[in-house]
């Protein structure tokens, strides 16, 4: 009820009317695509980091590893807005890194790749937990089991564990993608807001709020489908992939 | 359900009126009744307020013993969704007088808003001028990376106005939803150059140099503020407006930038 009744509230206000003709308006649109690219960029950035980090979580024991842990789902507890200040203190111009960045020829103030950063920055626990959960179901006898008859480790990786955990790793990376869509205090924060570069769906919406209401419930709207489908597409990978 | 319905509405509720509500029966907690019992206001005022208004609460307190103010601090047209939307409030303060008449014909305002003071843009840039900007024109320079507020919030469209005035075509790396994001990309070291109310740059300090240019008086930022119709404690309400628009008033607001109306 608590859940969905605001849904169901926002949806009362949709001018249906106007409804096609505000999230077909160019900066909406231009808002969707960025969005959408971004998103996906910054999946592609959790899957190429995520990845080996959970294989250590979930198959490595050593002193501090729930400390490390512990550091690698920070993103997840803290406030997008501390990561976006966290992120420009460390990327941006007078950051930690900015000047050996900016001395090769790097800048990431106010670009797409900022935007990118900060969605990976929130969404890579979401990954990590995702996919170690996965790796310590499946365990590691069939493992051992190949390896013993003979499998070359890569071989193992990618004819045992990969597809072992493969369900894991795509409602992760579902649930990442997700995430990023809907980031707005670490971008906002850290990249700031241009149409077309950095001005993100949820930017756009906390904008438009400003000026044209119904624009903003429309566009909300848009947010909301999206995050439906994907918790639906989740929900049947999960149970798919169960044993 | 039911129960549960009536707990995500009073949560709502506790959110929409920010941190506290104007009860009439607030006299109940005082407990020097020397004089009548001043009782409490809410006031919902633009965040670029805060300081000065909260100054200005303590000299309503010191005057009126037992009063109490409540702020609720955001930008003006979140604030006025806020009260068409039914929030309990006694004073609206806005940033400008779009946002004010909104009030007005929603029919909230109780007489008729008075203009209390007014702010105009200022260029900021880091300590030192890095970019050598002296001018509104110099801000398009190349290489010069420039935030402004998006057009959609009162900053920005005042600036939109100094573009037109001035025939300067901007060409920002960022247009910020709010005039304190502005300022925080210069403070940061991110942007070389913002524009921002002369009040945001005296309240930053010696964190940015403030540049001022003539074309500001193209767009001058009026604040009005006016007693709302439903206000639980209209003669407090009015006690507060009567100081904020007096000679205590326009000394506080001057000291930080505002010029009077």
């Amino acid at each position: 009820m608590f859940v969905i009744l605001p849904l169901v509230a926002m949806l009362g206000e949709v001018e249906w009317s106007r409804f096609g003709a505000l999230i077909t308006s160019e900066s909406s649109v231009a808002a969707l695509k960025l969005s959408l690219k971004t998103a996906t960029a910054s999946t592609i950035v959790c899957i190429v980091l995520g990845v080996p980090m959970a294989a250590v979580l979930a198959r490595s024991s050593f002193r501090g590893l729930s400390v490390l842990r512990s550091l690698i789902l920070l993103p997840l507890v803290l406030p997008p807005v501390v990561g976006g200040i966290a992120l420009l203190y460390t990327f941006g111009r007078k950051g930690l890194l900015g000047s050996e960045l900016e001395m090769l020829g790097i800048r990431i103030a106010f670009s797409t790749t900022a935007v990118v950063l900060a969605q990976a920055f929130v969404a890579l626990p979401f990954l990590v937990v995702s996919l170690e959960g996965a790796m310590r179901t499946a365990g590691q006898r069939f493992e051992a089991v190949a390896a013993t008859l003979g499998a070359r480790p890569t071989t193992v990786l990618r004819r045992v564990t990969l597809p072992l955990v493969l369900p894991g790793l795509l409602s992760g990376a579902v649930l990442a993608f997700a995430r990023s869509l809907g980031e707005f205090g670490a971008t906002l924060t850290f990249a700031g807001s241009l149409e077309g570069v950095t001005r993100t769906l949820p930017l756009e919406i906390y904008l438009q709020r400003e000026a044209d209401a119904d624009a903003a419930v429309a566009l909300s709207l848009v947010l909301v489908v999206v995050a439906v489908v994907i918790v639906v597409a989740v929900r049947g990978r999960g149970s798919a992939g169960t044993l | 359900m039911k129960r549960s319905i009536g707990i995500a509405i009073a949560l709502s509720l506790a959110l929409v009126s920010g941190c506290g509500s104007s009860d009439d029966t607030s006299s109940s907690s005082s407990s020097s009744t020397t004089s009548a019992p001043a009782g409490k206001i809410t006031v919902f005022a633009a965040a670029s307020l805060k300081k000065t208004f909260t100054e200005l609460a303590d000299q309503l307190k010191a005057d009126n013993p037992g009063a109490e103010v409540v702020f609720s601090l955001a930008g003006s047209s979140d604030l006025v969704a806020q009260l068409v939307q039914g929030a309990p409030a006694d004073v609206f303060a806005s940033a400008d007088a779009a946002n004010m008449t909104k009030a007005t014909d929603a029919g909230l305002v109780a007489g008729s808003p008075v203009n209390f003071a007014t702010n105009t843009l200022t260029i900021v840039v880091p300590p030192g001028n890095p970019k050598h900007v002296s001018s509104f024109a110099d801000l398009a320079n190349e290489g010069t990376q420039l935030v402004v507020c998006a057009p959609q919030v009162p900053c920005g469209s005042a600036t939109r106005k100094v573009e037109g005035a001035t025939g300067t075509k901007l060409a920002p790396v960022s247009e910020e939803s709010s005039v304190t994001d502005v300022l925080n990309k210069v403070t940061s070291g991110q942007a070389d150059a913002g524009v921002v109310y002369v009040t945001d740059a005296a309240s930053a300090g010696d964190k940015v140099t403030a540049i001022a240019f003539p074309e500001s008086a193209k767009a001058v930022n009026t604040y009005p503020i006016a007693v709302l119709k439903d206000a639980g404690n209209p003669t407090l309400a009015q006690k507060f407006v009567a100081l904020v628009t007096g000679d205590k008033g326009k000394a506080v607001l001057a000291n930080a930038g505002f010029a009077a109306p």
